[in-house]
Parts: structure tokens; C-alpha cells; sequence
């Protein structure tokens, strides 16, 4: 198995194949399909390998290839932390 | 496993500490991590994948790619390389299940109002610290998720080149120990704190968190210098996740910063300087390596590391690269092989070596997930190793008052990264309350930049550079039109 995304598991096979049946352009896209790079990592690793494969793949410039938003937490904290409960 | 002589550390271990790994008692040294305690102890595996349920062990060292985190203490999601081992600690491995009575923990809240905030004490965020004290009478804060400063410096036991001013001809791990000294003179450090995320409140706001203190902290700031470094290159090949294949710079943490090594030989991909003279430095560990493998033609690295290298008998295949990890729970062996014009492998040219670790020496993606969170333009330029913030020769990014500075915003060397830092602590200062000799100085920091990137090897930090500041200009017209 070779693994693009450690956190989700998520092999080379598992993206060309999303990016192929859902015709996909951006990392967008196979973030909300395959939860790339939503683990506890935040897309650290699988990002940039992700954006080749989309751009192989898609026949676009990795240029174009733009990064998902990043959003809060960028590393794992327990739910108290962002939100408090009066028990 | 422990690295038992060295030429030049000397790992003056502290006391012993007992913990606990899912529930065999095993016992560390003070100074280590829960992750380099574990690892001395011969644990290789660190837990299983949540899905697919493969083994895992640590790949980074520096607390970026969470592939060694554990539940401490009943606390989940832990990062195991980066937290300090204390007297009685219960690591569990593999528990993904919510506890049955949720230990509420109230995390504490603190909150600080400060001019400067600096997010990564490595050489860019001291520098920046160091800067700003010298010249302004400003509150400075720098937040580490580390439990020392100094960023990488502390794993670089070679002697650096570079400029005078910026501690050529010292080993980075010296360079650290001094710049730690003085950049405490100046600034409040929060060590073990990570900022979770940048929030804009009408100023810029940072939150973060000390995990196993519980504590948050919520962070007001006139300016902020992310200076958060990179992260190591992964590679796609068959069983790449499989426990002893590790980042080049997660071996070299282990290795030079606490002493353990990663195993008893293995193999190296990539024949850069970084994968040179992590070859030179695990052979001082007394540590085997059998080959290194370099996918281009040629050797990227300077000559006097592979010749070096060369020297002790390491073999540098080029046109080669790793196909294959091989072993059930953790690398027994290797599987490499050549590449042709293509990049695909020539079949019937692989070669199996035995081995028990593979490092990925394939370079480095700067770190600009916040810097892009609070509302940097980023932009992917090849020559700066990937998605770098857009900046200007200020250090400032697209957004005002959100500057980058060292590795976050150009793959770069020590030295340029502490000068970036200076850059961006000078115009921050400046902006808060202007320097009378502001122009002086930048100048001065302008060239001493320059000069460092000057020559054959300082050609891509320039091509690089000018991509960014041109991105930057580019975007700042855009806006002013659009």
C-alpha cells in the first residue's frame, strides 16, 4: 500500500480514484470527499503529494494547484479548549 | 539503542523515570520525550492506523506529522515526540475509543496583550526576538511547541558556513544554547504551547495551548512574525508508512538531541546535504549505512559532504530511487532500484538491502498553514520548496502587520533564516513606533542577506525570493484595483 495521507489512511490509489470518478480539480474538493488532510496533522504531509497527483492527474499546473482554507485548530485539542460548558 | 560514544556530544543524562506503556513499566531518562524514552526501550511500533489499522511509529520528531501520538495520562492525542517524559506517566497506544466518564478538564485561561508576537523559537523567531528587544522598548512573546528553543539548530552538530555575524564556523547546537541566552534577556517564552489558530478580532488574536498543563492562552498582538519552519517531505512508495521510515530530520532529532538512534543500519533516500550529512552524522552515532539513493543524476549536496561520506565506504547510487519497504511490524529490509528518463523504475535492476530504518531526505515544504489563516496570500512557487506566504523584502506578507521569516517562507539555511527574522522584527518595530535609524539598519540586514545568497549555491534563494516579492507586488496591485 503506499499511503499518501497517514491520519485518514488514505493511499495514492484512493485520490487518483476519487479524482477520476468525481472529475476533480482542486484539493477542496477531495477534502470533502476523503477527508484529506482534515487529520489531527492538518494536511502537513499529504498536501503537497496530494497536489502533484491532482495535477498529474488533471493535466493543470501544480502552480494552480491552490492549498485548502486552513482553519482552527491546526493540531489536536480537546474540545473544552475551543468551547466551554457551564457544567 | 542509546548512542553510547559520540565525537562530539556528550548526552549527560539525567535521572531515571519510571512510566508506564500500556501498562509494562519501563523507565527513561530525564531530558527525554515520551517518544525517545519509548524508542530506547526498543518500542518501534507507536500505536495502528485508525482505518486500515497499520502500525505506525513516529516519522518527524518535531511534533508536525502526529504519527506518534498516544493518549497520556488519560489525555488523547498526544504528541508523543514532543512531550517531555515525566515520574509516573501512563502512555497508552491505540486508544481511539472516548472515554466512558469524559475527564472534563476546565482548561485555565490566560490572556496576555503584547506588540510582538512570535510564533517558533527556531534561529528566525530568536533572531526576531533579539532584534526587536535591541532596538525598541516593546513587550515581545515567543510561543514554541517544543520544550527547548532553537528550532532545528539543536540537531545540527556540523559547523556551519555562511556569515560571520550569523555564527559561521559554530555548530548550530552552540548557536542555539547562545541565541536561547540572549533572546530570554528580551522576551517571554511559552515553551510546550501550540498555537492552534489566528483569529482576527478587529487586531490580530492568537490563541494557544499548553495541552498537558491545560492551559489556553489568548494572545492580543500589535504585529506577528510566524516563523514555524518547515515541514519534511514525505514520500509515495509501497509500505511508506511502515514504522522505520522515518523524516531525515526526525532521525536526526533522536539521534542528536537525545541520543538515541534509530537503529542499526539503514538507508538513506536523497543525496542532498541534508541526506549527507545525516549519513556522516549516524556513522559518528556508530550507526551503519548502506547506501544512499539519489533519484537525479547527480549529487545535490556540496562536494565535501559525499566525499566525506564516500570516504567511510557509503555507496551513493544515483538515478536510484526506494521502491519498496519490506518487514510486517516495523523495516527489515529495503527494496531499491534505477530510474530511467521517466522517472519509472527499470525493472530487473532492484536490489534488496537489509536494513532497519529508511530516511527520507527529499527536502522540505515551508510551513505556511497559519500565516495563510490569517489571511496571507499564498502562492506555490517550485523554487521555494512548495506554498510559501507571498512577502515583501520586509518580511511583511499580504496581510498587515502578518510577517514570515526562515524556513516558513523559503527553504533556506540557518544563517538567511535569522537575518529574514531581524528584517521582519525591524519593520514590525518600526511600524509600531518609528526607529530613527530604520533605513540604516535594513540596509545593513539587506546586504548581509544578499551576501548570503550570493554564488551558485545561493541562486535558487534568490530566483525564489524574487518569485515571492514579485507574487507579493502582484497581489498588492490586484487588490487596489479589484
Amino acid at each position: 500500500m503506499k499511503i499518501v495521507c497517514r491520519c485518514e489512511d488514505l493511499t495514492e490509489e484512493d485520490i487518483v480514484n476519487a479524482i477520476r470518478k468525481y472529475d476533480m480539480r482542486t484539493l477542496s474538493e477531495l477534502r470533502q470527499i476523503l477527508r484529506l488532510g482534515m487529520g489531527p496533522c492538518q494536511g502537513r504531509t499529504c498536501l503537497p503529494i496530494a497536489a502533484r497527483i491532482l495535477a498529474r492527474e488533471t493535466g493543470q499546473k501544480i502552480e494552480d494547484v491552490m492549498p485548502p482554507a486552513s482553519r482552527p485548530p491546526v493540531v489536536p485539542v480537546e474540545i473544552g479548549v475551543v468551547g466551554e460548558d457551564e457544567e | 539503542m542509546r548512542v553510547e560514544q559520540h565525537p562530539i556530544l556528550k548526552f549527560s543524562h539525567g535521572g531515571m523515570i519510571k512510566f508506564y506503556f500500556n501498562g509494562i513499566e519501563m523507565y527513561g531518562f530525564e531530558g527525554d520525550t515520551i517518544a525517545t524514552a519509548l524508542y530506547a526501550n526498543g518500542i518501534k511500533v507507536f500505536g495502528h492506523s485508525a482505518k486500515k489499522k497499520r502500525p505506525r511509529g513516529f516519522f518527524c520528531g518535531i511534533g508536525k506529522c502526529s504519527s506518534c501520538m498516544m493518549r497520556v495520562n488519560g489525555v488523547p492525542n498526544i504528541r508523543t515526540c514532543i512531550t517531555p517524559l515525566q515520574e509516573g506517566m501512563i502512555v497508552e497506544s491505540d486508544k481511539y475509543d472516548l472515554p466512558e466518564t469524559a475527564p472534563y478538564r476546565k482548561p485555565e485561561r490566560k490572556t496576555m496583550d503584547v506588540d510582538i508576537a512570535i510564533v517558533g523559537g527556531g534561529p528566525a523567531g530568536m533572531a526576531a526576538a533579539i532584534e526587536a528587544g535591541k532596538h525598541g522598548d516593546v513587550s515581545v512573546l515567543i510561543i514554541d511547541e517544543q520544550p527547548r528553543l532553537g528550532g532545528q539548530l539543536i540537531k545540527q552538530t556540523h559547523k556551519f558556513f555562511g556569515s560571520s555575524m550569523e555564527g559561521a564556523g559554530k555548530r548550530g547546537i552552540e548557536i542555539a544554547s547562545e541565541m536561547e541566552e540572549e533572546a530570554r534577556k528580551y522576551a517571554d517564552i511559552l515553551l510546550e504551547t501550540s498555537v492552534i489558530g489566528y483569529y482576527n478580532r478587529g487586531h490580530h488574536f492568537l490563541a494557544a495551548v499548553n495541552k498537558l498543563k491545560g492551559i489556553v492562552y489568548e494572545i492580543k498582538a500589535k504585529k506577528i512574525i510566524f516563523a514555524t519552519g518547515a515541514q519534511e517531505n514525505y514520500l509515495v512508495f509501497e509500505n511508506n508508512d511502515l514504522p522505520g521510515v522515518y523524516g531525515a530530520g526526525g532521525i536526526q532529532t533522536i539521534m542528536n538531541v537525545y541520543g538515541v538512534k534509530p537503529g542499526k543500519a539503514g538507508i538513506i533516500v536523497g543525496a542532498g546535504n541534508v541526506g549527507l550529512i545525516l549519513a556522516y552524522q549516524l556513522l559518528q552515532a556508530g550507526v551503519k549505512v548502506k547506501a544512499i539513493v539519489e533519484a537525479m543524476p547527480r549529487i545535490g549536496g556540496y562536494f565535501v559532504h559525499a566525499a566525506k561520506v564516500r570516504r567511510h565506504g557509503v555507496p551513493i547510487y544515483t538515478k536510484h530511487s526506494i521502491m519498496e519497504a519490506v518487514g510486517k511490524e516495523s523495516v527489515e529490509g529495503a527494496i531499491i532500484a534505477q530510474l530511467d528518463e521517466k522517472w519509472n523504475f527499470v525493472l530487473g535492476t532492484e536490489k534488496k538491502i537489509d536494513c532497519d530504518f529508511i530516511a527520507i531526505a527529499i527536502g522540505l515544504t515551508p510551513s505556511a498553514r497559519l500565516a495563510q489563516m490569517a489571511g496571507a496570500k499564498v502562492k506555490f512557487i517550485r523554487e521555494a520548496g512548495g506554498w510559501v506566504a507571498l512577502h515583501n523584502e520586509f518580511m511583511e506578507t499580504t496581510a498587515n502587520g502578518i510577517y514570515i521569516a526562515g524556513d516558513a517562507a523559503n527553504i533556506e539555511e540557518a544563517s538567511a533564516a535569522m537575518v529574514e527574522g531581524k528584517i521582519a522584527a525591524v519593520h514590525a518595530l518600526n511600524s509600531i513606533s518609528p526607529l530613527t535609524n530604520f533605513e540604516a539598519i535594513v540596509e545593513e540586514l539587506r546586504n548581509e542577506i544578499s551576501s548570503l545568497r550570493k554564488g551558485k549555491f545561493g541562486e535558487k534563494a534568490r530566483l525564489a525570493k524574487e518569485r515571492i516579492y514579485e507574487g507579493y507586488y502582484e497581489e498588492l496591485r490586484g487588490n487596489r484595483s479589484g
